[in-house]
């Protein structure tokens, strides 16, 4: 019981091993859940961890550590893939919480709504799940599991987000849906990349948010425009090819039109991604 | 059980002062710093970073201080809007800015603006739109529309350019009561409970519908140390209800064996705030036996449905009715008819400051602090829950972050006046948004059915209007939007044969009470809406057809009652010609060239009476000179972000005579002020205006006479006591020789103005109200025919306010009117049990407003103070049908179910044709 702030990572761990413990680093999400309920556990803050903040490139690709928030993600010099990652950066709540929320935090949490998902799906981004017994790495897609739930067991600890390099020449979109400009949850929300050669679509890529428990790549879809030319993606973009998806009807918009809306929003975000 | 831990203490420097902490672990930073380092300009209003009134900078970034562990803050400098105010430069610009425009309405957003502000302007001096939006998309605001706010930081970097063109009625005078707003020394219903005070939480029904049985109170109090009362129904001394229409006194201050609705209170717990704060309510005892549930009108109204109250037959609280002519028989006799439905939703206020107070026993005297809208309201419902009288209550009101019409309902006052009286101690509360979202009124949703009429050349020929109010729970406010709405759902138009009709239906939802228009929102959706398919059916210009049928002076309104002057609807619709017809043009070039987003431009008209619906309404104003010569205004209409501290004074020193810098104001305070009566109804500027402009006229003949004066002869203050210039004459006043009275004052004057008012008959024919105001709006809009969503370009509103008593506190209060209605009509769906945060429940952000040119019409009104006339609801009554009306304009889609969210619009395209 109390407040924990680690220095470093073994310490971290430790306390994870030895107890129950919610890890908090922007804690945007962790207050909001408690509400005005009293907290009687323990807190474990990673922000004081050294060398857990900040993007690292090397040899394989890039590396977010767990510590990094959504204002180091928009400040980072990247390579465009990276151009829906940084849009969706700046869709986050709000610059309050770009300040202090992180890139690991949202994808702990588990929101079918979370920003920082679809983008990462299409950067086919691994997760690195820390414990003291070692250190395990998934893609993304087997991290998030449902709603609210995640591969990491309760003594590991979520240390860096890694994503493969790829080609200076992908291109990154994100398109949210909302009912209002700021501070929205997404009604759904798309994130892509691709990769133009001569006006044509390679290695194209296509996540979907809020549209199912677990956001979603769209696997058909993705293979349907390969080697689509650039003028014709829009009317190859049709819902026949959209699978995998289950929208719900909730307070922000119908099953039916989340359905309609996601196929014109990947039309949308593809058209962003292609600078068009 | 219910346990706090071990604190930490924590090192920090808090505006430039080091500092440490001792707090709960993962205590929010909010809290230690309101509640252990009294830095209470730090407001909060959701924890849940949703509305961003805590923002603070850490280290220079702007962060949501109820998002962050106290630990957290560690070694960290932590800047506020009372530190930033001392020692940064750019939030002095910004403090001088805000106070130029108005940025600051009731002030309860201005620290998280201007702190977001102060972040921006280090990196960005000269910040564009965008960039400002951007800045502060993070901070909500229900007052003022955001659009002064952007002028305020666009303008920082000039801020010592900014002068008052004056403070005289008729100029745009800074709000009198402004600096505090912007300083951070503003107090308001949670930042004024002394040290050490004892909290009072309220244990609430988790069910709409249920009966409850209270189990082992004492046995549960005895395991809790530091608990010092549990109050329940029994605990009531006087009257165990509340409510604010004779005849409908029904809601319990807490329930004795059944709820009503979800969020009812059935008990409260009074103890030490550790102890409170670690209170798990679900561990209360009370065993619940859900009920039946009526969610929606239909079922409330269904054969055999259960009663909400025996004597209340088929869940129908009462109606209204207003009926002239003879409007079946000339619907019959129209050449063109159409008929529509509409439904709107719950609305939400959604003010950023949850409901607040704290209460104590002074010398036996029952004190409150709270914000509130009626303090004479407040101090009488006490009186009767109690068993008081009231001269032993003295309601002293806090500055109120918003109200809108929830805050004059009682939420905290009479929780914390049971816990004082019981306990005679000290004792506090402030609702949590859940708690202010579940438990106080709402806008009613409506269903409406309309049929209308007119004649070949235009004129309108008949209309029957049918409107089910869901009235929730307990009465409130129910009775006087049921009465209101068949008054005002002709629109300011001249119909003959006319026939209204409303219910209020109770259902199990929380009681829908007063919000800014009282129903006539909901109305002129239908109303407004309506005639734009009328005139499409005749072939006829929108505007043409609502000028056709504009009520003029002489001409009767629906009630039969006759306003020889002062009627400016049509000046309202005029003077959106000239946009009109360019935003047609505007509108035909741009769809012919766009095939996803279609552009459409929408009006409509409005009107409101000013004050209560035939009933007494009536203020007071007290004024006085005190012996050393200076003039106090005794000022109790309450300023719940409107202006009325500035307004009305500026009222009085015109009718005084003097300058409004001469002029001490106090109140508002029951043990100071004269009741002003409540704010709502649009009533403080043209009733309190009133009042204080007879006082006015009455303390300047009383001065005068003392020295045989003219009633041309100037007043002349000074530090020398009063001196009165009379054509070459100068004489002071010799003040020494009167005797002081009990407050001190020598000379005094007192008046009342109550508005002249006639009751209905049972057609609802009479003189409801001695003035109505008048509006029309104009709105341009893109729709995403995709995707269904709507994007407001630009408004022009006019309105015809008799007398700009104050021309920015005007567009402020119409841009901040815009909002809400802008709101209405897109995004504002209050669910019970579902919406209850503001990241569910949506209201517009900083990016959603649109430019609003505002158009100050000055048909003056006989009653009116100086001519003026009621605005704060006008504002938002056209601005929805504007909206809806510009979507069928841009579409073809209609509207029929507010609000035009995403999905509903879409399938109102798709209705219309669209793909």
């Amino acid at each position: 019981m109390g407040y924990i702030a680690a220095s470093d990572l073994n310490e971290a761990l430790a306390v994870l091993a030895a107890e129950p413990a919610s890890v908090i680093a922007g804690g945007t999400d962790w207050f909001p859940a408690q509400g005005d309920r009293h907290f009687e556990g323990t807190l474990l803050d990673i922000t004081r961890i050294r060398g857990l903040r900040g993007l690292a490139r090397n040899a394989e690709g890039w590396r977010i550590g767990a510590a990094t928030t959504w204002t180091d993600i928009i400040r980072a010099d990247l390579p465009p893939a990276f151009d829906g990652l940084k849009r969706a950066a700046r869709e986050v709540g709000s610059v309050q919480i770009q300040n202090t929320a992180t890139v690991a935090g949202n994808l702990c949490n588990a929101s079918p709504a979370a920003d920082g998902v679809p983008p990462l799906l299409t950067l086919d981004a691994q997760v690195e799940l820390s414990s003291q017994g070692g250190t395990r790495q998934m893609p993304l897609s087997h991290f998030l599991q449902g709603v609210r739930k995640t591969a990491r067991r309760s003594d590991e600890m979520l240390t860096a987000i890694l994503i493969p390099a790829m080609s200076d020449a992908a291109r990154g979109g994100f398109l949210k849906l909302g009912a209002r400009k700021y501070l929205v949850i997404s009604i759904c929300m798309v994130g892509v990349i691709v990769t133009l050669r001569d006006g044509i679509l390679q290695d194209v890529r296509i996540a979907v948010g809020a549209a199912s428990p677990v956001a979603q790549r769209l696997g058909a879809l993705e293979a349907a425009l390969e080697g689509v030319a650039v003028t014709d993606v829009g009317t190859r973009v049709t819902s026949d090819l959209i699978e995998g998806l289950s929208p719900i009807t909730d307070v922000r918009a119908t099953a039916t039109y989340r359905q309609d809306a996601v196929v014109e929003v990947i039309r949308r975000a593809l058209l962003q991604a292609m600078g068009a | 059980m219910d346990k706090h831990s071990a604190k930490v203490i924590t090192g920090l420097t808090v505006n430039g002062v080091d500092t440490h902490v001792e707090a709960e672990p993962g205590e929010r930073l909010s809290f230690s710093l309101r509640e252990r380092l009294g830095v209470r300009d730090v407001k909060i209003g959701c924890n849940a970073g949703d509305c961003g009134a805590c923002t603070v900078l850490i280290d220079g970034a702007s962060v949501c201080a109820c998002l962050m562990a106290t630990q957290q803050a560690t070694g960290r400098h932590v800047e506020t809007q009372s530190g930033l105010v001392k020692s940064d430069a750019d939030a002095k610009a910004l403090m001088e800015s805000f106070q130029h425009h108005q940025a600051a309405q009731c002030g309860i957003c201005t620290p998280g603006m201007m702190v977001s502000a102060v972040a921006l302007l280090r990196a960005v001096p000269r910040p564009d739109v965008a960039q400002v939006q951007d800045a502060l998309g993070g901070v909500l605001c229900r007052c003022t529309g955001y659009r002064k706010i952007i002028d305020a930081v666009m303008d920082a970097h000039k801020s010592d350019t900014l002068s008052e063109t004056g403070q005289e009625l008729g100029q745009s005078a800074r709000r009198l009561d402004g600096q505090a707003k912007v300083d951070g020394t503003e107090r308001f219903g949670d930042d004024v409970a002394p040290q050490g005070a004892l909290v009072v939480r309220v244990i609430r029904s988790p069910y709409p519908s249920a009966t409850f049985t209270l189990g082992d109170l004492e046995g549960w109090q005895d395991a809790r140390p530091g608990i010092a009362a549990v109050l329940t129904a029994a605990d009531v001394p006087g009257l165990n209800a509340f409510g604010v229409i004779p005849g409908f006194i029904d809601q319990p201050v807490l329930a004795v064996d059944h709820v009503r609705f979800r969020g009812e209170a059935v008990a409260c717990v009074v103890g030490d705030a550790e102890v409170i704060a670690a209170l798990d309510p679900a561990r209360f005892p009370v065993e619940w036996s859900p009920q039946t549930t009526l969610t929606e009108m239909e079922e409330a109204l269904a054969e055999g449905a259960p009663l909400l109250f025996d004597d209340r037959k088929g869940n129908i609280m009462c109606g209204g009715f207003v009926q002239c002519g003879d409007a079946e028989a000339a619907l019959a006799a129209a050449d063109v008819t159409v008929e529509a439905s509409y439904r709107t939703s719950f609305v939400e206020h959604a003010y950023i400051e949850p409901e607040a107070g704290f209460a104590e026993v002074v010398d036996g005297r029952l004190h409150v602090h709270a914000c509130t809208q009626a303090t004479g309201m407040d101090r009488e419902t006490l009186s009767e829950i109690l068993g008081m009288d009231r001269a032993d209550i003295r309601v002293v009101p806090t500055a109120v972050g918003g109200g809108f019409g929830s805050k004059i309902d009682v939420s905290v006052q009479p929780f914390l006046a049971l816990a004082a009286l019981r306990t005679g101690k000290p004792v506090r509360m402030c609702y949590s948004r859940l708690e202010s979202m579940q438990s106080t009124t709402k806008r009613h949703p409506a269903r409406i059915a309309v049929r209308i009429g007119a004649k070949a050349d235009g004129t309108l020929c008949g209309m029957i209007f049918d409107a089910d109010f869901n009235t929730g729970a307990y009465a409130s406010w129910g009775p006087t939007v049921a009465n209101r709405v068949p008054v005002h759902a002709s629109g300011p138009y001249a119909i003959r044969d006319y026939r209204a009709r409303s219910r209020a239906v109770h259902t199990h939802c929380p009681p829908s009470g007063a919000f800014r228009g009282f129903g006539v929102p909901q109305s002129a959706i239908a109303q407004e809406t309506a005639f734009d398919l009328l005139a499409e059916k005749l072939g006829m210009d929108a505007l043409e057809f609502r000028l056709k049928n504009a009520l003029t002076d002489g001409q009767p309104t629906v009630c039969g009652q006759v306003f020889d002057q002062g009627v400016g609807i049509a000046a309202c619709l005029e003077a959106l010609r000239p946009g009109w017809e360019t935003a047609k043009a505007e509108c035909a070039a741009f769809n012919a060239a766009n095939e996803t987003v279609k552009r459409g431009v929408g009006l409509a008209g409005g009107w409101y009476g000013c004050g209560n619906t035939s009933l007494p309404n009536p203020s007071t104003i007290k004024a006085g000179v005190r012996g050393d010569g200076q003039i106090v205004l005794h000022q109790g209409a309450m300023d719940i972000g409107q202006g009325s501290n500035t307004v009305i004074v500026q009222i009085f020193a015109k009718a005084l005579g003097v300058a409004v810098t001469q002029i001490a104001v106090v109140g508002a305070d029951t043990d100071v002020t004269p009741d002003a009566g409540k704010t709502s109804a649009s009533r403080q500027t043209f009733v309190t205006g009133n009042a204080a402009r007879l006082a006015g006229e009455a303390l300047r003949g009383v001065i005068l006479r003392e020295v045989n004066a003219g009633p041309d002869a100037q007043i002349v203050p000074g530090a020398q006591g009063i001196a009165v210039r009379d054509g070459a004459r100068e004489q002071t006043l010799d003040l020494a020789r009167l005797s002081a009275d009990a407050e001190g004052y020598v000379l005094l004057a007192q008046e009342t103005y109550d508005p002249p008012v006639k009751p209905m008959d049972e057609n609802g024919q009479g003189s409801p109200y001695a003035q109505f105001g008048y509006a029309a709006h104009l709105v341009v809009v893109d729709v995403d025919v995709k995707l269904g969503q709507v994007r407001p370009l630009r408004f022009v509103a006019a309105h015809d306010v008799g007398r700009a008593i104050n021309p920015l506190l005007v567009e402020g209060q119409v841009q901040g009117g815009i909002a809400q209605g802008l709101g209405m009509a897109l995004m504002e769906e209050y669910i019970p049990g579902h919406t209850e945060n503001l990241h569910d429940y949506l209201i517009p952000t900083i990016g959603d407003i649109p430019p609003i040119e505002t158009i100050v019409l000055e048909i003056a009104d006989a009653h009116g103070p100086y001519g003026a006339k009621g605005l704060g609801e006008h504002v938002l009554i056209p601005t929805a049908p504007a909206i809806f009306n510009a979507i069928y304009h841009a579409t073809g889609a209609r509207v029929t179910h507010a609000p035009a969210t995403p999905s509903r619009m879409r399938d109102a395209l798709k209705e219309a044709g669209h793909a």
